[in-house]
């Protein structure tokens, strides 16, 4: 069955990929997406297994590297966190091939985007259920290399291509800091499996490392290594600049890989490394400060963005930070929760914001929307479903898990639980502006786009709108049913067991009942705001940002943060590149290596071909001369 | 009695040609017939050389004479050779009016010279080897006597030859002086080092010798001869001589001058490296087929005379299997060209090969395989030749000659590349006439198909040559 799980995605990649030319389009639409289902369905029954009898289990398919102490497989690992996972990756990837038949449906090339989507989510399968470092290596540049392909899927566009590019260079960064901390645990531990690895962390603790002239302890050094990994693909603050770029590919892509599953795989790998994490207060504490600056930075970008892809992008970094954050102060279980629901609202959100961009013949400017809520009803209600699930409206999933993260951060009782709480509130208000900005820009006020005349602007079809409904489903439902399972009373000892390690028992008292009504009370009493700045009277607003023009155009430039790498590491890298290019590689390797060689060769070729005249005489003089040479040499030596 | 039974193949060869000539006197226009006997007699001559056993190993007539296993490989290999020369170029003979009684027999009469050759142990027995062996081809690269390109290539062939004969005489002559015998092991026995007058008889035998197989700076008679006489002299002249002259290099350079090897290494050292230089550097600048292959030949000899140069059994070993691969080869571009033919005219300029893969996909296929082994490209033959070489000269830690020979082998990659580009990828000319010649198809089938499996089961020439031990 685990089997099954993992390697029917890949067949249905393969087949589609090679044979989607014999097959036909339809054929291979279909056979990927029966394929991904049958998979989630049996993951389901695993994830079943896992609540109802604790089902776990460690299949060994083969013995991948054998090399001196290095013993690697290839190994399904189930528990209680990868089977989460599996059903998450599972719900999310096989909503989405159904939904991209019908996105997909004016495109040339279905089976090829077929064929990445089922590769990635093996490769995601194969991320979550690895049993050590370097399986999970693989299935981390897997789906690299798959957002890589789905980002650049339009190949055509050139911004599409710069971003897949920008995508795959700036997870190279945190990929090297990744493959370090890989190598690190190899050098301490001698394997690079999680059993052994976790089963040793304790009697390492304290030791000191050099590290680049720098004293280190050798846990904090491991984790934040690992971490520099997780920032990339999560997209964290420094690192995060790819993802609002990566929007160029096909939002179904967006919602699958850049929202629901492949960014959260930093999260899940602090999650993972519990072990590790629980012995570094450092390590965590950073994790906690980059979460909540990101929640933080990216939230405010996303107030004045226009895009509507963009928009959501900015939010999914918010919201992965808020799961950082969570997992900065030892709250691992509501970070694994906030991702489950997160990925609920947010693929929702995308694939709605999908069906708007498809209703609107692709076109992503919200100012260029406005006031088309009764021409598609359906979008309208799921995609408000997913805006108040995503700011935490009360009793919808988001409520559950964000709230869960300010509780147990104002539980913790410390200096750095307090800043969470703050931030996180601050930034509850803001994801909550934001979210009904984009809705109300698109769905109410005037219609003002003059492209496309309003009548034509009709629902998607059925296709597309059966998996949002499904996902609204659970955007509305996850949090309220799987509370108890995931951060009820216990749920560490009865379902989390050992694949979370908890150091400091958590702390079950009930917080003070403002924390409880703050957030809820905040971000309704924000949706009567944005309604009326956004809609009713923009006055206020237009000269608001008139006279902050400053910090207007600072936050629709993004904090800067492109230009600054622009500035900072592309272009000398460029200038360098040319450098090298044009005077080393052309003007003194090319022109005194091989250029200059042939050059020479032709030259000598020449004179060698003058050489043979043709007189008898000469050839005769040309045979004395050398016989005369040979001679003398050898004289006189 | 006894030792005539060692020398039967030469015996039966030397009859042979005797009742040939009589034959074709007396039966007019008998051209085919003579022809077809000559390949037979060839054929019988090879298998008579089993006559005795393989590792016999004697001399005879007062030591004038040896029977070794070097002697009979290399007789072996210079027949196989000959016959398949033969049986390729029959049609073009007879196509290009040189269908005469005398061209077989005269081809047969230069392969007895070479057996001699290969065999003598004595400097006289050696140069009438050589000499009826030169006399033989200087009749045939003039062949064509009313082309005017034929006979004036037969001209510069003899008067370079003659003088090239007459400073090798000189040098025997010399030789004889300082050691007071002609006899092979008594001149190692007689000379050494401190005797100048030696070294000038070796000097004066070394350029002979290297004029026979074309090595820089006495090549200057080679593009001349191979482009101007008849394609089928060309392929034999390409292919046969080769093997007699190497032999006889390693004869004399391993018996008789065993203790000058500090001196003779540098000579050929020298040789050798001028050779793969030109031979590399010229080619380029060719425009026509046949004289672009005596570049090449003249490349391919400085790598088998650098593997000479090591003075290990080793680089012996590669030289002559470097020879035996050249061979093959050689033997198969030279199909190819007997191939290039429209209404009964022969084309020979690598231009006319343009497009060739369109109209003729299988000879295409050849020529490729041919010309990649030839540039020394894995998995074929030509590689594994180079590599035997190379290995044996770094063996003796000779670097800067496989440095030179490394790189002289990527230059001459280019012009063998720029033919498969020119059949590949440029505008396809007129069609060539199909050939209905069995005996062409074999050859280059043949050549083609050993070169590309010879990777497979390189054990097999590697066994044969190895019991090649001269030291």
């Amino acid at each position: 069955m685990e089997y099954a799980i993992v390697f029917l995605p890949l067949i249905g990649a393969i087949v589609s990929g090679f044979f989607g030319k014999i097959t036909g389009d339809r054929f291979s639409e279909i056979f990927t997406s029966f394929l991904v289902s049958i998979s989630t369905i049996l993951s389901f029954v695993v994830f079943y297994f896992v609540v109802v009898q604790g089902y776990a289990n460690n299949i060994t398919i083969y013995s991948w590297i054998t090399s001196g102490d290095l013993k690697v497989n290839w190994s399904i690992k189930i528990d209680a966190l990868s089977s989460t996972m599996l059903v998450v990756v599972g719900i999310v990837s096989s909503l989405v091939h159904i939904y991209s038949i019908g996105y997909m449906v004016h495109d040339d090339c279905k089976t090829r985007f077929m064929s990445y989507l089922s590769l990635f989510t093996f490769a995601m399968l194969t991320l979550v259920t690895s049993d050590n470092f370097f399986q999970l290596f693989f299935g981390w540049e897997g789906v690299g290399l798959c957002s890589y392909l789905l980002i650049g899927f339009w190949y055509k566009k050139p911004s599409a291509n710069a971003a897949a590019i920008k995508a795959f260079i700036v997870n190279r960064v945190g990929d090297f800091g990744f493959a370090l901390g890989i190598f690190l645990i190899f050098y301490y531990f001698g394997t690079v499996n999680y059993s052994e690895v976790f089963a040793q962390i304790p009697f390492i603790v304290g030791k000191q490392i050099n590290f680049l002239g720098i004293e280190t302890n050798v846990i904090t050094l491991i984790c934040l290594l690992l971490f520099i990994g997780c920032m990339g693909k999560s997209a964290q603050i420094f690192l995060h600049t790819w993802l609002p770029d990566a929007m160029e590919g096909p939002t179904p892509v967006s919602a699958l890989i850049h929202a629901a599953t492949m960014v959260t795989a930093g999260v899940f790998l602090v999650v993972r490394c519990s072990p590790i994490f629980e012995y570094s207060q450092f390590a965590l504490n950073f994790v906690c400060i980059v979460g909540m600056t990101t929640a933080f930075i990216t939230a405010t970008i996303a107030l004045v963005q226009n895009d509507i892809k963009r928009i959501i992008a900015y939010s999914t970094c918010s919201q992965l930070g808020y799961m950082f954050f969570a997992a900065g102060i030892g709250a691992y279980h509501v970070a694994m929760f906030h991702l489950f629901t997160h990925a609920f609202f947010k693929a929702l959100l995308f694939l709605g914001s999908g069906s708007v961009i498809h209703s609107f013949k692709n076109e992503q400017d919200i100012r260029l929307m406005g006031g088309v809520w009764k021409k598609i009803p359906y979008t309208w209600i799921l995609m408000l479903i997913g805006t108040l699930a995503l700011t935490g409206f009360p009793f919808l999933s988001g409520y559950y898990s964000k709230d869960a993260i300010i509780e147990f951060a104002y539980l913790k009782n410390s200096t750095i639980g307090f800043y969470v709480v703050f931030i996180g509130i601050l930034t509850a208000i803001f994801t909550s502006i934001y979210s009904w900005r984009l809705f109300f820009k698109t769905f109410h006020g005037k219609y003002s786009n003059e492209k496309i005349i309003i009548e034509n602007i009709h629902e998607s079809p059925m296709i597309m709108l059966a998996p949002l409904i499904l996902l609204a489903v659970g955007a509305i439902g996850s949090g309220y049913l799987f509370k108890d399972l995931f951060i009820g009373y216990g749920s560490s000892g009865e379902f989390w067991r050992n694949s979370i390690l908890f150091l400091n028992p958590i702390i079950n008292d009930h917080p003070p009942i403002w924390i409880i009504l703050i957030t809820p009370l905040l971000i309704m009493i924000s949706i009567p705001i944005s309604y009326y700045l956004f809609l009713k009277d923009k006055k206020i607003l237009t000269k608001f940002v008139q006279s902050h023009k400053q910090v207007y155009e600072f936050l629709l430039n993004k904090w800067y943060f492109d230009e600054l790498y622009d500035f900072i590491f592309v272009k000398p890298i460029k200038r360098l590149g040319l450098i090298f290019w044009k005077h080393g590689d052309i003007k003194t390797i090319d022109q005194f290596g091989p250029d200059g060689f042939a050059k020479l060769v032709k030259f000598f070729s020449n004179k060698a071909v003058q050489f043979q005249n043709g007189y008898i005489y000469h050839y005769a003089f040309v045979m004395l001369v050398g016989f005369s040479i040979l001679l003398t040499y050898l004289i006189l030596i | 009695m006894d030792q005539l039974n060692l020398i039967i193949p030469e015996l039966f060869l030397t009859t042979s040609i005797m009742i040939l000539l009589m034959l074709g006197v007396f039966y007019k226009n008998s051209f085919n017939l003579i022809f077809k006997l000559s390949t037979i007699v060839l054929l019988a001559t090879f298998i008579l050389l089993f006559n005795h056993s393989v590792d016999t190993s004697a001399t005879l007539f007062n030591n004038s004479y040896t029977i070794d296993y070097l002697s009979l490989f290399m007789k072996a290999l210079t027949l196989v050779a000959c016959i398949f020369v033969m049986l390729s170029s029959f049609d073009y003979i007879k196509l290009i009016g040189i269908n005469k009684i005398e061209y077989p027999i005269l081809i047969l009469s230069a392969t007895l010279g070479m057996m001699i050759m290969i065999s003598s142990y004595d400097l006289i027995v050696f140069y009438m080897g050589l000499e009826l062996q030169s006399l033989s081809l200087y009749v045939l690269v003039s062949f064509n006597r009313d082309s005017y390109r034929s006979t004036e290539a037969g001209l510069k062939y003899f008067v370079l030859s003659a003088l090239s004969s007459g400073l090798l005489l000189y040098g025997c002559s010399l030789i004889y002086g300082f050691s007071n015998s002609t006899n092979f092991d008594l001149i190692s026995q007689n000379i050494d080092q401190f005797n100048t007058g030696s070294i000038f008889g070796i000097v004066f035998i070394l350029v002979g010798l290297a004029f026979k197989v074309s090595a820089v700076p006495f090549h200057m008679w080679a593009p001349d001869v191979y482009e101007g006489s008849p394609t089928s002299v060309t392929a034999f002249f390409a292919i046969v001589p080769k093997v007699a002259a190497l032999t006889v290099f390693i004869r004399f350079l391993y018996v008789p001058f065993i203790n000058l090897v500090d001196q003779w290494q540098m000579i050929i050292i020298f040789i050798s490296l001028a050779s793969m230089i030109l031979g590399a550097v010229a080619a380029i600048g060719q425009t026509n087929l046949k004289r672009l292959m005596a570049y090449s030949a003249i490349g391919h000899m400085g790598y088998a005379l650098a593997g000479l140069a090591t003075g290990s059994n080793e680089g012996i070993q590669s030289a002559v299997i470097y020879l035996s691969i050249y061979l093959l080869m050689n033997l198969g571009i030279f199909s190819c060209i007997f191939m290039m033919k429209r209404k009964d005219i022969f084309y020979e300029d690598i231009q006319d090969l343009s497009g060739l893969s369109k109209n003729h996909p299988i000879i295409s296929v050849c020529l490729l395989v041919l010309l990649f082994s030839l540039a020394g490209i894995p998995p074929l033959a030509g590689f594994f030749a180079k590599f035997y070489v190379f290995m044996a000269v770094i063996k003796v830690e000779m670097y800067t000659l496989a440095i030179i020979g490394l790189i002289t082998t990527v230059i001459s990659a280019f012009y063998y590349l720029r033919i498969i580009k020119i059949i590949y990828f440029d505008d396809p000319k007129e069609i060539f006439e199909i050939d209905k010649n069995l005996g062409l198809k074999v050859s280059l089938f043949l050549s083609t198909i050993i070169i590309l499996i010879y990777f497979i089961y390189p054990s097999l020439l590697i066994d044969m040559v190895s019991n090649i031990n001269v030291i």
